[in-house]
């Protein structure tokens, strides 16, 4: 038994050395996901960006994810592990991987970090995401055309500026169609769970919401909304297959074009630390066709979009109202400017709710 | 013909050293079949799992890291164990001691509070984690109330009133609403046993724990009541051990030993309180006390054992591109087979055949 | 009116995954049995009966797929916690870490696609009775199911000899072995029924509730319905309310947000499990007439032969 065991051992050990040499020349690249790839949502999203980039660099990367990493003690060991087995370039792809990143990236110079959605930097370590408010700005202006009974439903997950901020965009668009509109807001505190948000979607509807938006992963307000026939807004990904008659649109995540980006600096030796926001303009995401709508309404929505494309229209123009009736500090000239809006924390008026924690 | 248990007259010391190595060795043959199915090359993916992590000190000191938590809350676990108290809501008194511990750090940040900070912590810490602990207990021995249940719904409390605190009051103001308190001082954070490593304390207040727990079992008279109370709760009457006496202590102990867990770990490898500081630590745990067989030592190599499969697992998955999922069946088999070996310890097989195809015979 | 009777439909469809899970649970642990395993047999019930159902177009199909999952997982803690005197806690809690793992190898096939959800009973006539016609005619079958269920498990426990059995074995096993009856082979029969019952209750999350599978889509009701049962104190009428009530509590919880009403939510969300505590510390303090736990309940029993 032993000594077959030992003969085991010598055995996996040359195989581990074989299998080490034949990967060398190509550059590694990792990425750690928070949830299944599976997910349908966010994880499935930054997956589909990571075979993207194998498809168009394939012959001169190889890529390696870890998947359903949490946000907690393990995330830094799990960013420590990729860095050591070879990855240059490292994607970690969830907010809540900022501290665990930045302690990595100060302890592994030499290898490249891009955390997605956070604020903190450092020279080996740069931050990506998108102005996902811009496209909530195009659905409130749809749904307050679609809404008969002037009630939206949304579904927060938990009130970050980056909800917060897509909650006021769809607001103010939705004002301007129609002054009196409502939003009724439930928070899930959760990204997923598909039964709870089901839940929150019936709740809303049963509340008198007629359009009903998401900031949650999951399909199954979708599919509530298209059940009760309804209509509703995908979130990351294209949903229409869970409603083909709900679907106005939907923010589709895509992270490919930056990605290919970023590893192609990466192996002409340009990649350098970066802040990358990108808009409706970069690509890093699109809106799903417009479906289920007149064709003004979609008329409408895609002057809309082209207009924010080109730059023409802020969706945080000013003057802006918060909820206490005051006006807020107009930082960027006309409009509000990026730090206002990555760290929004305020309802503007018209939203009859208290925001969680103020 | 029927195959059944039967008590051996004694503890089997053959099948006690042995049945690691069975367990082990079943293992083996059902991973190799699964990964063969799975068209992964078997020997290359053992020894991602078993063999790499164990060549490096890295890695090394990342298992070291992990078993911490594990060892430290297994070990309060088993003297409630032995003692026939059964704990189960470790994962709440976990983080009740984060949240007590986490305060003080809290309190103190920005102030030029000394070297105080720590000790402190970690003492309203453990003693948060025992008064947790000791609202199942005394609803056990005042009311008789089912100690595993009522110690399973308040894991759940725990876990609500740690996501109220990190989304409300205690949010960093710095923190963009993100669910995080801020960063703990350095006076406030578990020193680092290695530089530029992130073995800690930590793991060295376990060893101690470990050590702490084979003195108390081996060699003295509370040790001998908690074992006596949990063998032979009658015998232990006329001895003069009061059970529920010991019921409380222990559930105190390893609330204590629960809540000093969740304070290293949130002062330590996280360096700020936050919802989901512990990937079931305390429901983990309960797997490694019984596969420690409730035994200091037994605790210690088995906790170092199950970080060694997450480890694996994760070298496995960036290695040979193994699914996740495949090292949770890994996991949940191997337990299963481990925890059915050690079974033959203190049972053994017998076939018993009705008395009429005996008459037969074997034709 | 048409809100409430939107919010009992709600919590209703919220309440039957829970109630039929917990409902398996009580005869297992009635049995004397903790089987600590729910959420894996859950979701190795929700992965399966999605497969089941989109292989074959049917609800029906879907659903046995669950049941037969569910009981195969309960199968294995059998075999180590009865077969093998295992602990039973720690064979439960192994059993959740393999039916995650499971779940999402058999369910990753799946991701993505959807099927056409349960059908709901429509009567003419009746189904359109205000307020009560589409909460007692217009359910889909796992509501009515998950009724008749809890029922026929009423009935079993507390009205049939072999109910009588099964409590015996639950409340002294060494008795109950001496008066001759099989106590491993009846508690092998309340395990794989807790098991039928869980797949089921997993199969209900894709079949009827979001119809699509994704992992880990049982997002901890397991655990739910273990505390269901003992708020209930091992009663099937008590385990009615306590569902109800806790979907109930989980419905209520978001509509509150959506009236704009400003509890934070976890307290809300603390309620079931403080009143659960205190449930059972009350039973147990007054001992009229309330059943407490099972006697024997997670205890290893080898018969001598």
């Amino acid at each position: 038994m032993r000594k077959s065991l030992l003969a085991l051992t010598a055995g996996l050990l040359l195989a581990g050395s074989l299998s080490a040499a034949s990967a060398a020349d190509k550059l590694k690249v990792g990425f750690i996901y928070v949830g299944p790839i599976g997910d349908l949502g966010w994880t499935y999203q930054h997956d589909l960006g990571r075979q993207a980039l194998v498809k168009e660099l394939g012959d001169k990367i190889e890529t390696t994810y870890l998947e359903n990493v949490p946000e907690g003690p393990d995330a830094e060991r799990a960013i420590e592990q990729l860095a050591r087995a070879g990855n240059k370039l490292i994607f970690t792809t969830s907010f809540g991987y900022m501290d665990s990143t930045l302690k990595v990236a100060k302890k592994y110079p030499n290898v490249h970090f891009e955390h997605a959605t956070g604020y903190k930097r450092n020279p080996n370590m740069s931050t990506y995401s998108a102005k996902w408010y811009q496209g909530r700005y195009i659905q409130g202006l749809i749904a307050a055309r679609m809404s008969k009974s002037g009630v939206l439903g949304y579904i927060g997950s938990f009130p970050i500026p980056e909800v917060v901020s897509g909650i006021n965009a769809t607001m103010l668009a939705a004002q301007t169609i129609n002054p009196n509109i409502k939003v009724k807001i439930i928070w899930a505190n959760t990204w997923f769970d598909p039964g709870k948000e089901a839940d929150a979607a019936k709740a809303l509807i049963d509340q008198g919401a007629d359009v009903i938006m998401q900031h949650t992963d999951s399909p199954a307000a979708m599919q509530i909304a298209s059940e009760r026939g309804k209509l509703a807004f995908g979130q990351d990904s294209e949903m229409i297959k869970f409603g083909p008659k709900t679907q106005l649109t939907s923010i589709i995540d895509t992270w490919g074009p930056y990605y290919i980006e970023r590893v192609k600096a990466e192996l002409a030796g340009t990649w350098k630390s970066e802040d990358t926001w990108g808009g409706l303009d970069s690509h890093m995401f699109v809106m799903a066709p417009y479906t289920n709508m007149p064709d003004d309404v979609k008329k409408m929505a895609e002057d809309a979009q082209a207009a924010i494309t080109a730059g023409k229209l802020h969706p945080f123009k000013c003057p802006i109202v918060g909820q206490d009736g005051k006006p807020v500090e107009c930082k960027g000239g006309d409009h509000l400017d990026d730090s206002q809006i990555l760290g929004m924390n305020f309802y503007v008026k018209g939203i009859d709710d208290k925001l969680p924690g103020k | 013909m029927q195959l059944v248990l039967e008590r051996r007259a004694e503890r089997s010391g053959t099948i006690a050293l042995a049945s690691p190595l069975i367990a082990v060795g079943l293992t083996l043959v059902t991973m190799i079949i699964l990964f063969a199915i799975l068209g992964k090359n078997p020997l290359l993916a053992l020894h991602a799992y078993f063999i790499a992590p164990l060549t490096d000190g890295y890695s090394l000191q990342e298992i070291a890291v992990k078993a911490t938590p594990l060892v430290m809350i297994a070990i309060g676990l088993s003297l409630c164990y032995l003692a026939n108290a059964w704990n189960i809501g470790a994962e709440g008194q976990f983080l009740i001691g984060a949240v007590a511990g986490s305060w003080i750090a809290l309190k103190t940040q920005g102030t030029d509070a000394g070297a105080w900070v720590l000790p402190a912590m970690l003492v309203l810490a453990a003693a948060a984690g025992a008064l947790y602990a000791l609202i199942p207990a005394i609803c056990r021995v005042k009311f008789g109330a089912s100690e595993i249940l009522t110690s399973l719904m308040l894991v759940y409390v725990a876990e609500l009133f740690l996501d109220y605190l990190v989304r409300g009051p205690w949010r960093d103001p710095q923190g963009f609403n993100f669910p995080t308190t801020a960063e703990f001082d350095p006076v406030a954070t578990v020193p680092l046993l290695i530089e530029g490593g992130r073995l800690h304390l930590g793991s060295a207040i376990a060893l101690l724990v470990v050590g702490g727990a084979a003195i108390l079992l081996g060699r003295t008279i509370k040790g001998f009541g908690i074992r006596v109370v949990g063998a032979a709760p009658r015998a232990a009457r006329f001895g003069g051990f009061n059970a529920n006496q010991l019921i409380i202590l222990t559930f105190a102990v390893s609330g204590a030993l629960a809540g000093l867990a969740g304070i290293i770990e949130v002062a330590g490898p996280v360096g700020h309180l936050q919802p989901g500081i512990s990937p079931g630590y305390g429901f983990t745990a309960i797997i490694v006390a019984f596969l420690g067989r409730l035994n200091p030592l037994g605790i210690l190599v088995a906790g170092l054992f199950l970080a060694l499969t997450f480890i694996g697992g994760e070298q496995a998955q960036i290695a040979m591109k193994i699914p996740l999922d495949v090292t949770k069946v890994f996991q949940g088999i191997l337990l299963f087979y481990v925890l059915a070996c050690d079974s033959l310890i203190l049972y053994r097989f017998k076939l018993v055949l009705p008395s009429r195809q005996v008459a037969r015979g074997a034709g | 009116m048409e809100l409430v009777e939107a919010i009992i439909l709600a919590v209703l469809a919220a309440s039957t995954p829970l109630l039929i899970a917990a409902a398996g649970e009580l005869v297992t642990e009635r049995s004397g049995v903790l089987n600590l395993g729910v959420e894996g047999m859950m979701i190795v019930g929700a992965a399966c009966g999605f497969a089941g159902a989109w292989l074959t177009g049917s609800t029906f199909i879907g659903a046995l797929f669950g049941i037969v999952a569910g009981t195969l997982m309960s199968l294995i803690f059998a075999l180590m916690a009865l077969g093998l005197a295992v602990n039973q806690v720690a064979t439960g809690l192994a059993l959740t870490i393999l039916g995650i793992g499971l779940s999402g190898l058999i369910g990753a096939g799946f991701v993505g696609e959807r099927i056409t959800p349960a059908m709901h009973l429509h009567i003419p006539g009746l189904t359109d009775i205000p307020l009560i016609g589409r909460v007692l005619f217009g359910e889909d079958g796992f509501v009515y199911v998950s009724v008749a269920l809890i029922v026929g498990v009423w009935w079993f426990l507390g009205r049939t000899r072999a109910g009588l059995i099964l409590r015996a074995c639950g409340d002294n096993h060494v008795s109950a072995h001496a008066l001759g009856y099989p106590v491993l082979r009846i508690r092998t029969f309340a395990v794989m029924f807790g098991g039928a019952c869980a797949g089921l209750a997993g199969a209900y999350l894709p079949l009827a509730y979001t119809p699509f599978f994704i992992p880990g889509m049982t997002a901890g009701r397991g655990w739910i319905a273990l505390a269901l049962v003992v708020f209930s104190s091992w009663r099937p009428g008590r385990l009615v309310i306590g569902a109800y009530l806790f979907g109930a509590v989980t419905i209520l919880q978001l509509h509150a947000q959506g009236w704009g009403v400003g509890i934070p939510s976890q307290f809300m969300s603390a309620l079931p499990y403080l009143a659960t505590v205190l449930v059972l510390v009350l039973l147990s303090r007054a001992r009229t007439g309330g059943s407490t736990a099972p006697a024997a309940l997670g205890t290893v029993f080898v018969p001598d032969r």
